[in-house]
């Protein structure tokens, strides 16, 4: 590579980039540095990119025995303090659910890649689906919070995956950046922000004496970083129900159960708008909506622009940040336009959200593909097209 | 014998590698390490007498309370890290070696003590238990063998002898057991020692041998559990458990017999090797990789 690409950055010049190197080297600009992984198509770049930059920069990359083991060893480094990634796909993203509700539990700032290809099992291993959104939401067992961002373009890869740290060090929780095989392993030109206009979050300290710990608590509007392991205040971390003033594992007290459980939640959902980005296209006037998310909103938006050339009134609503769901976004939509159209690669995963926020304020028109083929421009038209019966589409 | 392939380490007989003489400390002393005196553990459990060996080896090795962690597993001996006053990690079944390898690797300069049930490490977290062996991470595991799952009631774990009945095995148990220190041993750990908790002072001084090993150490700290596996299978009497226990176990040095089984098998360091361990390989790596970044 004759510049590097922290060099191209500095630089302002663009550079081809793969959407798993982005991914790999949004996390070095994060400040990642601890990488713990199993190779699994179509992710394994991000693992193969890592393994030869973190030890350049002084972090540790472990390929490990399976997935459970990869994001254990994310939650232990997050723990010691470090910046943890992990990258998987289907498969891998399953075997790592348990583990992602003891971060969620626990509390553990970390990122995980789920490079979406089609499923169930082994599925479609070289083509992209976006079957795991609910996954993401709901795969862990029990009542939890998520943030999860799906880019849809190589710089949003790396971009969102900087943004996926300062969100999970700010809220303390685990964050997943649902990318899919398409946008993984599509290469583009891209100029990436200079490193000074970046923000970075950096983890903090408490700021209270050690022996004072024990008797200060985040509230949702206040959520103190918790010590590393190996510090004067000899943090006590589990995954049962704990009494979130001491840290002391208490299974036996409804009451402690019940703040736990609505803190967890409340201090992502509470925060929702500040979390929640959405990309609005042509929304000006528009008739109806395309909800597109991932690599098919690549397609929408080239529906959207055909469509305005010829002077329907399409426009496009593209959620960045897919949970917490941009409920408000959605209603706002709604309220707009006749129809909102939902195409995605799998079925109905995401529309069904869609027509819960959409409240029967518009009619909701689903199309799934789960064959590993993309969603074309052409098949999204075929779609819009009914809904301006009176226009007169010329032949595109 | 070991199972790694391209492995070169020198062997050292057991005898050359005597660990430490921890001399024990008060229960005011051991009290200053423990963040309650209570604790979920049935009557007549020796997990309150291996926690207490623990922190017997820590004090004896003049550790710093604030360097080290604790990582457990789930199960009866999980809770340890709801009780020590450490650092400590109650992770998920079975996963407690994953989080402490990725923890160990982000900061080496922790001192990290890996504690397991027999289900929890060999069952449920074989897999990380071989590898972390393979490895060579410098943890020390300490494996809490009652031969039984006790915090859900008393079933078949890979340590319920051949025979043996449990809740989910009475019938008596067609599966045989695992023998902990060979499979660790085999799978490449550098110290495998077995104390019982009838031995306390050898199970003190071989926990702090592991301690000291810069490598992985696992420690097999045989457990009594009269309520479940005692009731079904030897005694219910804590006591004349703890005296069978005395029978079984027979120091290495004067182990001569060929048959191990779980009514005559060998305590104290089985195993003691060198060879490189992983963090200081990573160290080396990154050398590498900067010198060449630079090249």
């Amino acid at each position: 590579m004759a510049i590097s690409v922290a060099e191209a950055a500095k630089a302002g010049v663009p550079v081809l980039l793969q959407g798993n190197e982005a991914v790999a080297e949004g996390a070095i600009a994060a400040g990642v540095r601890f990488y713990a992984g199993y190779p699994i198509t179509p992710s394994t770049e991000i693992a193969e990119v890592l393994s030869r930059r973190l030890p350049e920069v002084g972090g540790t990359f472990i390929q490990m025995e399976d997935e459970i083991a990869s994001i254990a060893a994310v939650c232990g480094a997050s723990l010691a303090g470090a910046k943890a990634l992990t990258a998987t796909s289907g498969p891998g993203f399953s075997l790592m659910q348990e583990m992602i509700g003891f971060a969620s539990m626990a509390q553990i700032p970390c990122v995980i890649v789920d490079v979406m290809r089609g499923g169930p099992s082994t599925g479609l291993p070289t083509d992209p689906a976006q079957g795991d959104v609910m996954q993401a939401r709901w795969g862990t067992h029990g009542e939890h919070s998520v943030i999860a961002l799906v880019p849809s373009s190589v710089e949003e890869c790396y971009t969102l995956t900087v943004e996926a740290f300062n969100l999970s060090e700010q809220y303390r929780t685990p964050v997943i950046i649902l990318s899919d095989a398409l946008i993984g392993h599509m290469r583009e030109a891209v100029t990436l922000p200079h490193p000074d206009k970046l923000r970075v979050a950096e983890r903090g300290m408490p700021d209270c004496d050690p022996d004072e710990y024990d008797t200060v608590s985040s509230t949702i509007d206040n959520i103190l970083p918790r010590p590393p392991l190996g510090s004067p205040f000899k943090v006590h971390v589990t995954g049962l129900v704990y009494n979130r003033r001491s840290g002391a594992p208490d299974t036996a007290d409804p009451a402690t159960a019940a703040d736990l459980g609505r803190y967890l939640r409340e201090k992502i959902y509470h925060h929702r708008d500040a979390i929640v980005r959405v990309e609005e296209v042509e929304m000006d006037g528009a008739e109806v909506a395309i909800f597109a998310y991932g690599s098919v909103a690549r397609s929408a938006m080239a529906v959207v622009k055909k469509a305005r050339a010829q002077g329907a009134r399409v426009g496009m609503v593209r959620p960045i940040t897919l949970w917490p769901f941009p409920t408000a976004a959605v209603a706002r939509m709604a309220e707009q336009v006749r129809t909102v159209i939902v195409p995605e690669m799998n079925i109905k995963q995401m529309s069904w959200e869609v027509e819960a926020a959409v409240k029967g304020r518009a009619k909701v028109v689903d199309y799934g593909r789960v064959d590993g083929e993309l969603i074309t421009p052409e098949e999204i038209l075929e779609l819009v097209k009914p809904e301006f019966y009176y226009h007169r589409w010329e032949d595109t | 014998m070991s199972a790694l392939v391209d492995e070169q380490r020198l062997e050292a007989a057991p005898e050359d590698c005597a660990p430490p003489r921890i001399k024990p400390h008060t229960t005011a002393e051991i009290r200053r390490h423990l963040r309650t005196p209570k604790t979920l553990w049935c009557p007549g459990c020796s997990n309150g007498t291996i926690t207490r060996a623990l922190i017997d080896a820590v004090l004896g090795l003049a550790i710093d309370p604030e360097k080290l962690v604790v990582v457990a597993g789930i199960g009866c001996s999980g809770r340890i890290s709801a009780y020590l006053e450490y650092s400590t990690v109650h992770t998920a079944h079975g996963r407690a070696l994953a989080v402490a390898t990725g923890a160990k690797a982000a900061d080496p300069g922790l001192e990290i003590v890996v504690v397991m049930g027999d289900g929890d490490c060999a069952a449920i977290g074989g897999n990380h238990f071989i590898h972390a062996a393979r490895r060579n991470v410098d943890l020390t595991a300490i494996v809490f063998n009652n031969s039984i799952y006790g915090m859900t009631g008393g079933q078949t774990s890979p340590t319920t002898h051949l025979g043996d009945k449990s809740t989910t095995s009475v019938y008596g148990n067609v599966e045989p057991a695992f023998d902990l220190c060979e499979l660790a041993h085999a799978a490449g750990a550098t110290y495998v020692a077995r104390g019982t908790a009838w031995s306390y002072q050898q199970l003190v001084n071989v926990i702090a041998g592991g301690i000291v090993h810069k490598g992985f150490s696992m420690v097999e700290a045989m457990a009594v559990c009269p309520v479940y596996y005692g009731r079904f299978n030897l005694t219910p009497d804590p006591a004349e458990f703890l005296r069978l226990q005395k029978e079984h176990a027979v120091p290495a040095a004067k182990f001569e017999d060929e048959t191990r089984s779980h009514e005559r098998y060998p305590i104290g360091v089985l195993h003691h090797a060198e060879r490189a361990e992983f963090t200081t390989g990573l160290a080396g790596l990154k050398e590498r990789a900067r010198e060449a970044g630079h090249a």
